[in-house]
């Protein structure tokens, strides 16, 4: 089990994590076709390297977290 | 007096383990056999002269000794109901009952033996080929191959043992306990490390211990003398994941059978030595063929005479040291054939005992025994899984590490090269000290970035990189195969035929072969046949074996059992503050989630008749609450929730709907405002923690500049719903300080009041039953109080307790949905029929764009009420609708009989035009029958008008009731006393290690900036606790987020000094008392962190966890604050946790700490803290 780089714990095992899944930016809802939202909805990069992410501390800070992982290598950098 | 049990021992040999002092009996196969502690099962036996241990897995050859160790293939036996056990390795015990596996009927006379002369039929893929077709005979063919299974027998009937788990935190983890490991763990404990030294084997020492008996037993004691190193004997690395996240598997307990330890090394320091290999010739399995180490393992460490007459084949000094080791015990060496200089062995000639072997030239020399020295494995699989790709040197006839194994791994000893002793121990050492260095800059990284270390400023570790020295390799001849082809894989049959046929066939290369002959995938993984295998493989493409390459090691190592890798299973369970009056009424338990509910209490449809006629009461405490507070509520409800929500009124409650991005509808449930800047949101049960997380997520990474603080306090209430035209008249003879008249407090309206005698009770009108109906959310300690005082009050108006059933049959008269339920994760918001509450004008709201796509295109079912024609007919649920012709066109969703209309009732999704009142429809039974059913006009199959709940009956007086008890979600033992109204536990334990609930202590939370005014005034942050002026201790518990802990009873007069203190910050934060919604327990004791370390994964040492340290994470898969508070210099921890689940941790942490010797000490009469 990998551990994440939690700015305010420190490191933790991912197990005390939820993964919110890579970031993505909320389009202007007034305006938004359904193409835009829809891309919104269900597109991701699923890139092979380096990867924003959102992560939810659920067992410990309860603060949600960008996390940059390398999905090959399970590299972490945080961001808080 | 020294006795001597064996006829084949020896006189004492100076590295024996056995202690002659004393011998034991145990069986085998029936018969009595006697054995000295120290004997492993198939020591004992061979020392009495037993040869054949088992049969082999397809020609069921008789298979004896052939290395001694754990890893031999021959050695599997059962042990009463255990099966697969290491024969070879397990201590013999007084009055162990062992058998053969693999035999029937005997081991002596085995008729499937038979396969061995169908062996020529039997070859790689004969299964494959043979039991392919025809298909029909697929379950008979089972039925015949389940005869021939592998390994031993299992027992349904065995019960569940228990087997434990722990986390460690090593700097250094050392896989492997001879000279290198030895070596490298006193380095490294030299340089400060905390070191695990891990050792497969019952002893320290590796092959010293019969290469160099004298030389282990003082590298034993250094490492006994050396403080910071942890011993495991009998216990093995099995895996190593990312961040070296390490498996060890530990046998050597006495208190539970195994122990799955899950350590977060800093370093990985791999000291596996070497395993010698068998060589492949005709006759290689037959029992008297065994490897050098075997026999010297026979000879120095169980005195026992492996044979009469023997010939050697020897290509190394292991050989050369063996014969010396032979000829010492009185074997006779007949002949010595030294590889080095050509010299070769064809076969050997017996059949369940060696007679003779033939040389070279066909000689025949007569012999029980061959020796074979020809070569070693480097069991390179931690260097592997730590991305290392073994490279073959043909100068050592092995694969060595390749060099490319992640930084924080490293490899020493017998696997990273050949040298001296002196040469092996110095490497080890540099190695040691590397590894030692490298954790110390990881620790130093990892400190700097916990919250919870005290002031004590870090210092960065100095040394510099060392350059790791390198060890050489020896000339070793390349010897795999004799001229004769012979037993390749010793596990699963496969010999060096049927890898060359298996070629021929087209499977050439190292990875499809494996696959196809299933060739080192048997129970010894490759450890003895990976080279040989690949050797064979090689030779029949033509290619080198480095071309050939190796085949990939994963984990596990070895074997492990499924019982230690389940450990101790931890699911939380949730209790509501009834629960125990649930169970002695006898409520049929419901389990919802983690919550345990009670379903009903014998007879769901008299409680639904109850409520319609009298009046029930029902717990409710799982249902979701949150606490809002902050100027920007109304913002994140109306984001958060289709309906409006800007004009809702103080003491109005709204019922709202959420719905996801999707526009799929996502929760439900009623929100009301307590005060200016102060609301309640309720959620479904099974959402909250869901809801709770949504609800964060919006704040957090969409509007953090929004005023809201949001604090579940689903536990801190006790709610309970009381239901029935009666309602009024019971809630209001127990309420005061509430006017509970129809004008005074409307339906759909909220009010805080006192219930029985307890304060700060909120009061909702609402109505999921359709009923007249109360609400009450009491502080949690008094639930039951409550609870009781109702049933005591009521008696005179019919009152009854009613369950989850009763209450799903009430919703569904009243046609309210239940999410989950009638709707599912494509129903959108207009789908489940409440398109009076979506508001499209707003400017935003969560999942809009696809609602206003879906009204524009009218696409989706709709959920409709629905009954049967046939009143009697209950469709199932999930039961579909379809059309004559037979297309789906939508299903039953929520169905029951209706006591009080006596007739089945439904609610169900159709497509948009079927959903007309009146339409007819058909409902496809699971029995495959149709029945008709008609669409309802309402959802509500009972008073759609809702004329019920408003009925205008006058309230009563309040009357005197019972003094207010409040109650630990732990139950006491059977000696309670009070204080400050709470019952508590009044037993005393002075148990080294003690478990004391302290959930009286007074409670409060703080929110605010984590480095703001606020952060300021209570003088500490996340991680870090301190104790104020004001006797209070008050805990960084978050980022932001206080609990301020005080005397029993004395909650209030906090809460009110701690707004006080955040109001004079003018910052904006919120208070909350929290002493009804937690629990608090504490453990105290030298060993409570070992205890700790049983059930939770955060490192808890001094340096990163010190006196006063403060933080939330999974504590026996429960989220809990652990806060060490020491006392008087004696480790203390206090565990604060949801209080619904405080008597699941209560419980959780006794098991763990029994090995401990764990007491309950009762709560102290002035709990300090």
């Amino acid at each position: 089990m990998i551990q994440l780089p939690c700015p305010w714990c420190g490191p933790r095992n991912a197990s005390e994590f939820t993964h919110h899944g890579e970031v993505t930016s909320r389009p202007d809802v007034g305006t938004a076709t359904p193409e835009e939202w829809r891309r919104y909805l269900y597109f991701r990069q699923n890139a092979n390297g380096w990867v924003d992410e959102n992560w939810y501390h659920t067992a410990g800070c309860r603060r949600f977290i960008r996390v940059r992982r390398h999905t090959l290598s399970n590299e972490t950098e945080a961001a808080r | 007096m020294s006795r001597q049990v064996g006829r084949k021992r020896l006189a004492p040999q100076q590295g024996e383990v056995i202690d002659r002092r004393t011998s034991f009996e145990f069986s085998f196969n029936g018969k009595t056999y006697a054995a000295h502690p120290g004997d492993t099962i198939v020591s004992a036996l061979a020392a009495d002269g037993e040869r054949v241990f088992s049969r082999s897995f397809k020609y069921h050859r008789p298979r004896g000794l052939l290395t001694a160790s754990f890893h031999d293939p021959g050695c599997m036996v059962q042990v009463g109901d255990e099966p697969n056990v290491r024969g070879a390795h397990r201590l013999a015990e007084p009055g162990m009952a062992v058998s053969s596996q693999n035999t029937w009927p005997s081991l002596k006379f085995d008729v499937k033996a038979i396969n061995r002369f169908a062996g020529r039929f039997l070859t790689a893929g004969f299964y494959y080929k043979t039991f392919m077709k025809p298909e029909f005979l697929w379950p008979t063919y089972q039925k015949v191959l389940r005869q021939f299974v592998h390994a031993g027998e299992i027992s349904p009937d065995t019960p569940h043992d228990y087997y434990d788990k722990r986390y460690a935190h090593p700097d250094v983890l050392i896989a492997g306990g001879g000279p290198a490991g030895m070596s490298a763990a006193l380095a490294a404990a030299r340089a400060g490390a905390s070191v695990m030294l891990v050792e497969e084997e019952h002893q320290l020492g590796g092959h010293l211990r019969w290469t160099n008996p004298g030389a282990a037993a003082e590298l034993t004691a250094e490492v006994a003398a050396t403080d910071g190193i942890e011993v495991l004997t009998n216990s093995v690395v099995l895996g190593r994941y990312d961040q070296n996240w390490i498996a060890v598997a530990q046998r050597d307990l006495s208190h539970v059978r195994e122990r799955l330890i899950k350590a977060r090394a800093r370093t990985l320091v791999v000291a596996g030595g070497l395993i010698e290999r068998p060589y492949v010739f005709a006759g290689n399995d037959t029992p008297g063929v065994m490897l050098s180490t075997a026999v010297r393992r026979l000879i120095n460490l169980h005195a026992v005479k492996p044979g009469e007459r023997a010939v050697v084949l020897t290509a190394n000094e292991s050989g050369d040291a063996a014969i010396a080791d032979l000829e010492r015990a009185g074997v006779e060496v007949a002949h010595v054939a030294d590889a080095r200089t050509g010299e070769d062995v064809v076969r050997v000639h017996g059949r369940k005992d060696v007679r003779a072997v033939e040389l070279t030239g066909g000689r025949r020399v007569n012999a029980d025994l061959l020796v074979t020295a020809t070569g070693w494995t480097a069991p390179t699989s931690l260097l592997n899984m730590a991305g290392d790709v073994p490279v073959y040197s043909p100068k050592a006839a092995r694969f060595l590490p390749g060099g490319t194994a992640d930084d924080t791994v490293l490899a020493t000893g017998g696997i990273a090269g050949d040298g001296s002793l002196d040469q092996l121990c110095e490497h080890a050492e540099a190695i040691g000290a590397e590894a030692a260095r490298r954790a110390a800059n990881h620790r130093y990284h990892q400190l700097a970035a916990v919250p919870t270390r005290n002031d004590g400023k870090l210092s960065k570790p100095k040394g510099t990189a060392a350059t790791l020295p390198e060890l050489g390799v020896r000339q070793h001849p390349e010897l795999f195969r004799a001229s004769t082809h012979g037993i390749v894989d010793y596990s699963e049959d496969v010999s060096s035929k049927d890898l060359h046929l298996a070629v021929a066939e087209g499977y050439d290369s190292a990875e499809l072969a494996k696959r196809f002959t299933t060739a080192t995938m048997g129970p010894i993984q490759g450890k003895l046949e990976t080279i040989n295998a690949i050797a064979t493989i090689a030779e029949a493409t033509g290619k080198t074996i480095a071309e050939t390459g190796t085949t990939t090691w994963r984990p596990m190592y070895t074997p492990v059992s499924l019982g230690a890798l389940a450990g101790r299973i931890f699911e939380p369970v949730r209790y509501s503050p009834m629960q125990r009056w649930h169970e002695q009424h006898n409520a049929t338990p419901l389990v919802a989630g983690q919550w345990i509910r009670p379903d009903h209490y014998g007879d769901p449809a008299a409680e639904v008749r109850n409520v319609r006629e009298n009046v029930g009461i029902i717990d409710v405490t799982p249902i979701g609450k949150l606490d809002l507070q902050g100027a920007d509520v109304p913002k994140l409800l109306n984001l958060l929730y289709v309906n409006k929500w800007s004009k809702l009124g103080i003491g109005r409650v709204r019922y709202g709907v959420m719905c996801a991005e999707d526009g799929v509808v996502m929760d439900d449930g009623v929100t009301g405002r307590l005060g200016e800047d102060h609301y309640l949101m309720s959620t479904t049960s099974s959402g909250a923690a869901r809801v709770w997380e949504w609800v964060e997520n919006w704040l957090q990474t969409e509007h953090p500049d929004w005023q809201v603080h949001v604090t579940p306090v689903t536990t801190a209430y006790a709610s309970i719903n009381v239901a029935g035209p009666k309602s009024r008249e019971l809630v209001s003879r127990l309420t005061e300080g509430v006017d509970l008249s129809a004008e005074g407090f409307g339906y759909m309206q909220v009010r805080t009041g006192r219930v029985a005698g307890v304060d700060d009770c909120v009061l909702w009108r609402i109505g999921f039953t359709g009923e007249l109906s109360y609400e009450l959310h009491v502080p949690a300690s008094y639930g039951l109080h409550v609870w009781e005082a109702l049933l005591e009050h009521g008696r005179d108006l019919g009152v009854r307790p009613f369950g989850v059933e009763g209450q799903r049959i009430l919703r569904l008269e009243k046609g309210h949905l239940i999410v989950g339920q009638d709707t599912d994760g494509l129903t959108k918001a207009w789908s489940a029929g409440i398109d009076w509450a979506i508001k499209l004008d707003k400017d935003d709201f969560v999942g809009k764009p696809e609602l206003v796509w879906q009204k524009e295109n009218g696409d989706g079912a709709r959920l409709v009420g629905i009954q049967p024609v046939d009143r009697d007919v209950v469709p199932p649920e999930a039961s579909q609708l379809v059309t004559s012709r037979g297309t789906i066109v939508g299903r039953i969703t929520s169905s029951r009989m209706s006591p009080t209309l006596g007739r089945s009732i439904c609610l169900g999704q159709v497509d948009a035009e079927l959903a007309k009142p009146g339409t007819l429809l058909t409902v496809h039974l699971p029995n495959g029958s149709k029945v008709a059913a008609r669409v309802t006009e309402h959802h509500a199959h009972v008073d759609p008008e809702g004329t019920r709940q408003n009925i205008d009956t006058p309230p009563s007086q309040p009357r005197p009731h019972a003094t207010p008890v409040a109650r630990s979600p732990i139950a006491p033992g059977t000696k309670t006393t009070t204080i400050a109204s709470w019952q508590v536990d009044a037993r005393r334990s002075s148990a080294g290690l003690r478990l004391t609930d302290h959930t009286l202590l007074a409670k409060v939370g703080v929110r605010g900036r984590h480095d703001g005014a606020i952060a300021e005034a209570l003088g500490t942050s996340y991680g870090r606790t301190i104790r104020d002026n004001g006797s209070a201790v008050v805990v960084g518990s978050g980022p932001g987020e206080w609990l301020v802990l005080g005397s029993p009873g004395g909650q209030d007069k906090l809460l009110s000094r701690m707004r006080d203190l955040v109001e004079n910050t003018g910052e904006f934060g919120t208070v909350i008392d929290q002493t009804h919604g937690r629990a608090l327990l504490k453990i105290s004791g030298e060993e409570a962190a070992d205890l700790l370390a049983k059930v939770c994964g955060v490192e808890l040492s001094d340096a990163a966890t010190p006196d006063g340290a403060a933080l939330r994470t999974s504590v026996a898969r429960l989220v809990t604050d652990v806060i060490r508070l020491d006392d008087n210099g004696v480790p203390a921890y206090f565990l604060h946790c949801e209080r619904s689940s405080g008597q699941y941790l209560f419980d959780a942490l006794l098991d763990a700490g029994a090995e401990f010797g764990i007491e309950v000490d009762g709560t102290p009469a002035a709990p300090t803290l």
